[in-house]
């Protein structure tokens, strides 16, 4: 089953890579944001069927800090202000 | 062995919600509705992995671990698609 898993979690991985090609096309500056969120969370489940897999606590340890922190980049960037403008969020 | 397959059936489920998430980042046509599916593979595709994954865990401690994982996933991605919707309502491009 932990081959299985594994499997799955290359699946997730490959997804989220493929999903960074709005990373890097956008063309909305909001449709690089969410390509970046979903590599976040992306990672969170790779790092979870891993974990699954191995029996590895230390892959538990790292999602955790992952689903913690990863959302930070993406909220930094929405509540700056608008470019252009000058004023307040 | 019936959380075995559990865990293989759900952990399935949740690994097609991030292949649809994907799908629909890459072939959604505006914005918006690419945020839907991103905000689909956030809580659910984490969420089922998270709960698939929870019968596999070594310890209560790992268990644990597991469901605050997902809950930190649920509060970031409840705060995250709100601010996208704005980021994108603002530029203007919900069109």
């Amino acid at each position: 089953m932990s081959a299985v898993l594994l499997a799955m979690a290359a699946a997730v991985i490959a997804t989220t890579i493929a999903a960074l090609w709005r990373a890097v096309n956008g063309p909305a500056r909001s449709d690089r944001l969410m390509s970046v969120q979903l590599l976040g969370t992306g990672a969170i489940a790779a790092l979870l069927l891993v974990a699954g897999a191995t029996g590895a606590g230390s892959a538990l340890d790292l999602a955790l800090v992952l689903a913690m922190l990863s959302s930070f980049a993406t909220i930094a960037v929405a509540l700056a202000p608008a470019p252009g403008r000058g004023g307040a969020a | 062995m019936l959380l075995d397959f559990w865990t293989v059936a759900v952990a399935a489920l949740g690994v097609l919600f991030f292949v649809a998430g994907t799908a629909g980042v890459l072939r959604f046509p505006d914005p918006l509705s690419r945020l839907h599916a991103v905000t689909k593979a956030d809580t659910l595709g984490v969420g089922l992995i998270a709960l698939a994954i929870v019968p596999q865990a070594a310890t209560p401690l790992d268990a644990a671990k597991i469901l605050l994982i997902w809950l930190a996933t649920m509060l970031s991605a409840a705060t995250v698609g709100p601010l996208l919707a704005r980021v994108a309502i603002r530029n203007g491009d919900e069109r």
